[in-house]
């Protein structure tokens, strides 16, 4: 009796992964999804605290992959390990903070780990020669294949046709002529290939499934991390750069100012961990101080949460500034005027 | 019955929750899991469908999200 082979598939949620995995079932090998959580994911939390985004219910994408596939997804904290491949990415950053090609070593790293653990046989990415800029070249292909530790274990089913053979196509586990030579960064093979096997809801992420590819985002970080003197983040920060309106009016402080309700209600959550400043006398958003405040940064600190107030035109607006123990002052401001905040303060 | 407080959490933690302690349990125990990211509601559901446990109770308290579910066979 012919062994059953077991492969384990990287499913970020997008199409190319679950393109990948379908491949296999239809070859009838078991497969099971693998899903890392580096803190830095588009999936999961950010649609949690902006009431803007509530208005349609969000999915986990990774989670509807599995279940549009039928097949178990293992979702792995990698918060901690993958502190080492942001700080120090041996690759290099993209055209912001990611580190794509060390990141995709690292993950198919830690799924030919757990393979090991588990008994699977083989790795499969949705990986397409072309499809990125920096991680997904012909030349990376075999660098992710050698640093990973996967070697021959590593099979990208969509664009197999073009790369050396794997130990799965070899042993006659999976069909070679029943893979894919995509390549580039067109889409079209992929929608095909999609309607083909009547998927017609998944996910297309208009900037991938990283923070760390966007410019704004890594701006932030970048700053946070010049503040600090050294790279080093807890989950905390990171989820802190993903809200807010971002101002550093001093080197030794910055603000953080909700954008509506569902980040004011998401930025209660941090009143133990910082100085917080809400506008009294009028409406407004609720504003974390992360850093060390003196009394004349305090004023200048009001006056720039009251600019985001309903009292923005007034006189006066009262400013209540607590500190993390809950301890509350007022101080009476007259609100910055648009043009008296630097541009050069916004993160 | 075994709690997981999994407040202040944000998806998909909860669910990395859910999952670790899951692993360490048999099949028919009860796990209740207590969040405050009402992403869970979706998310811890879907994951026990594909995974095969089953979801015997959602709540929401006081803007608490209260999951009871039952360890499945696999």
């Amino acid at each position: 009796m012919t062994k059953q082979r077991k492969a384990v598939a990287l499913i970020s949620g997008g199409l190319d992964s679950l393109l990948a995995a379908k491949v296999m079932l239809e070859q009838g090998i078991h497969v099971e999804g693998i899903n890392f959580y580096t803190g830095f994911c588009v999936e999961g939390h950010t649609h949690a605290i902006r009431k803007k985004d509530k208005v349609k219910p969000k999915r986990n994408n990774a989670l509807w992959s599995a279940e549009t596939l039928g097949i178990k997804l293992h979702i792995i904290d990698v918060i901690e390990e993958y502190k080492d491949v942001l700080i120090n990415p041996k690759h290099g950053y993209g055209q912001n903070m990611n580190p794509c090609l060390d990141c995709k070593v690292f993950m198919v790293g830690k799924a030919k780990e757990w393979a090991d653990e588990n008994g699977f046989d083989f790795i499969i990415t949705g990986e397409v020669i072309g499809q990125r800029p920096m991680s997904q070249r012909r030349e990376t292909m075999p660098i992710i294949s050698a640093e990973s530790g996967a070697d021959d274990r590593l099979l990208r089913p969509l664009c197999a046709q073009n790369l050396p053979e794997t130990l799965p196509e070899r042993e006659g586990w999976v069909n070679r002529d029943e893979l894919f030579d995509f390549s580039g960064r067109t889409r079209k093979p992929q929608m095909a290939l999609a309607e083909k096997f009547g998927f017609d809801d998944y996910a297309q992420p208009a900037g991938g499934c990283c923070f760390l590819t966007d410019k704004a985002y890594s701006v932030k970080l970048t700053d946070l991390w010049a503040s600090r003197g050294n790279k080093e983040y807890e989950i905390d920060d990171i989820m802190l750069l993903k809200v807010g309106r971002h101002f550093r009016p001093k080197p030794h402080f910055k603000l953080i100012v909700a954008r509506e309700e569902g980040e004011n209600n998401f930025l209660q959550g941090y009143k133990k961990q910082f100085i917080t400043l809400r506008t009294m006398s009028h409406k407004g958003p609720l504003t974390l101080l992360d850093g060390t405040a003196s009394d004349d940064d305090l004023e200048l600190a009001a006056k720039i949460v009251a600019r985001f107030s309903q009292g923005r035109d007034a006189e006066e607006v009262d400013v209540e500034v607590s500190d993390k123990n809950g301890v509350a002052k007022n101080i009476t401001i007259k609100p910055f005027l648009p043009d008296e905040i630097n541009e050069a303060w916004r993160v | 019955m075994i709690e997981l407080d999994a407040r202040r959490l944000m998806c998909p933690m909860p669910v990395i929750k859910t999952q670790n302690i899951i692993k360490t349990l048999s099949p028919g125990d009860n796990v209740r899991v207590t969040c405050t990211d009402p992403g869970v509601m979706q998310d811890i559901p879907a994951w026990c469908r594909i995974n095969g446990h089953i979801v015997l109770k959602t709540e929401e308290i006081d803007y608490e999200f209260i999951l009871t579910i039952e360890v499945g066979s696999d």
